[in-house]
């Protein structure tokens, strides 16, 4: 069952930054962990990708940032300088031998940017996440959402144009959480990032995303994409509106009816 | 119970109050009562000084013979610093060399666990043989032979021991062999090398000993192993134990110089040396 809500008619008029056409991924054990998965994503859009664990959500993320190789299917960038990626982990993964500035820093040092420049462009990233005054400071010292803000950071040094990001909030708490998402959406807002974003919280795929493409597993497939037709960046007020709690129904309906089709299938 | 530690003025330097803490003084203060028991048990028993001397007249000893103790102190330690350096130089290059390839490292490891297994017993009157103008540089090679193999196990196994996530980001980054060996898998492998290192330290200065115990040295160059040979044959018992001390004491002063730059190395960050406050 594919329900396909068609796109906002703003969008469509400017050219889809990646597609993803009958992208498949079958592992060497014969697991199929993504089945003719197509997926056209438009710049400076959040897209959500929501679904229980083994859909193949984030090995989508991982075809996409050439960390994985797709078995069948096509990748298309819209130009080969089009697309800045970065990619931020479900553990915040910083360096533990290292203070929050070289973490930062990093992907800078790794390209070769000279250190004046690299430094600048550090603490602008710290300053969009909210974490002056803790350069020195070690991972260890830090809380788990600050952590994830250093995380964040590291990603935006390079200043990419697109975001992928597999779970980041998963192991936080409902605050930090919710104050993370209005983070991330100004964020996203101010800089005209298109970010793919995976999660299996229904409320924060809804809330984040001007699309939602909800998966299975079982094989990993779509099984819906709703586009997310509320005013972006979000009213204070959204997570309480009838709109939001009829779009969480919708997706959440959407997911019932996949995992009985997955039964369906194994059987 | 309040540690002692928490009662000193603040003003005291925090290394002073390191050495007073319970982790020194306890094993301090068991190591008094028991020699105070055997040199109790000495006495008593009236047992001679050629059986079992006391430790009292061990040190008296280690006094009177200082002049000739000392220098060969110097010399057994000079070969087994010699030794170690050589082990950590060599033990880092061949670990990094071993983690470039698993092919590499499948081909040379057991040829590395070789010189693990090799009894130095047997084996250094035969390298004392091969390098006969220069017994220094004989007895290193067989103190060398002991100290490496922990130096390459455990690097070896830090630098394959690489957080997948940090692996993936530095992918991402298109990072190049030589930025992810230095900036990524050397930082990682720290704490693994400085385990290896500690117990490389004490086998280096075993292995110094042992090679000259079995190899025999003499003359001016002669370390610590000669002069308990020699107290041994002309029963100068109480001059034995005081080489053993000098011996022992060295042992533990490499283990704790080695562990508190352990510590000094990884305390803002690994969990072997950091405070746990809960």
């Amino acid at each position: 069952m594919i329900v396909s809500t068609l796109p906002n008619a703003i969008a469509m008029q400017t050219q889809p930054i990646l597609t993803l056409e009958h992208v498949g991924k079958t592992y060497a054990n014969g697991t199929v962990a993504l089945k003719d998965f197509n997926l056209v994503v438009e710049p400076g859009t959040i897209t959500s990708l929501v679904g229980p664990s083994g859909c193949g959500k984030s090995t989508v993320l991982r075809i996409i940032s050439e960390l994985g190789d797709l078995t069948t299917g096509r990748l298309t960038w819209q130009s080969s300088d089009s697309h800045k990626l970065a990619y931020v982990f479900q553990e915040a993964a910083l360096m533990p031998w290292a203070t929050v500035i070289d973490n930062i820093r990093l992907p800078l040092k790794l390209a070769g940017v000279p250190k004046r420049e690299a430094l600048e462009l550090t603490s602008e990233a710290i300053a969009q996440v909210g974490l002056q005054g803790f350069e020195r400071v070690y991972p260890r010292e830090l809380s788990g959402g600050m952590q994830m803000r250093a995380s964040i950071a590291r990603a935006l040094v390079t200043r990419p144009n697109v975001l992928l990001m597999d779970e980041p909030f998963g192991a936080l708490d409902e605050m930090t959480r919710g104050k993370l998402n209005q983070d991330l959406l100004q964020l996203q807002h101010q800089r005209n990032l298109t970010i793919l974003f995976v999660t299996h919280s229904i409320y924060e795929a809804v809330y984040l995303a001007h699309r939602v493409v909800v998966m299975a597993s079982k094989p990993g497939r779509v099984v819906a994409e709703i586009a997310i037709d509320s005013p972006h960046p979000r009213e204070p007020d959204y997570r309480t509106s009838a709109q939001f709690n009829r779009y969480c129904r919708d997706v959440s309906h959407s997911l019932s009816a996949a995992m009985g089709e997955s039964l369906a299938l194994a059987l | 119970m309040l540690s002692p530690a928490l009662d000193q003025p603040k003003s005291q330097p925090k290394w002073v109050r390191s050495l007073l803490s319970p982790d020194v003084l306890a094993p301090i203060i068991v190591g008094l009562v028991l020699l105070a028991a055997w040199e109790l048990a000495v006495r008593l028993t009236d047992t001679p000084h050629y059986i079992l001397p006391g430790p009292i007249l061990i040190l008296q000893t280690l006094a009177t013979d200082w002049p000739t103790l000392f220098p060969s102190w110097f010399v057994t330690m000079k070969i087994a610093f010699t030794a170690l350096v050589a082990a950590t130089l060599s033990g880092l290059f061949v670990a990094i060399l071993f983690a470039q390839s698993k092919w590499i490292e499948r081909s040379f490891f057991p040829y590395a666990v070789l010189l693990q297994t090799t009894p130095i017993v047997a084996v250094a009157p035969l390298i004392i043989i091969w390098l006969r103008n220069n017994t220094f540089a004989a007895l290193v090679v067989c103190a060398w032979i002991v100290a490496f193999f922990p130096i390459v196990s455990n690097t070896v196994l830090g630098l394959n021991s690489v957080d997948p996530s940090l692996a993936n980001l530095f992918k991402l980054n298109k990072a190049n062999r030589w930025q992810t060996l230095w900036h990524l898998r050397l930082p990682t492998s720290l704490p693994y090398f400085l385990a290896g290192l500690r117990i490389s330290g004490g086998l280096a200065l075993i292995g110094a000993v042992v090679a000259e115990f079995v190899a025999g040295t003499g003359g001016t160059q002669s370390g610590l192993a000669y002069q308990i040979l020699m107290a041994g044959y002309n029963l100068q018992i109480p001059r034995m134990f005081a080489a053993l001390l000098l011996i022992t004491v060295s042992g533990i002063t490499i283990f704790a110089l080695l562990s508190a730059l352990s510590n000094y190395l990884l305390k803002d960050w690994h969990a072997s040396a950091m405070k746990h406050e809960n």
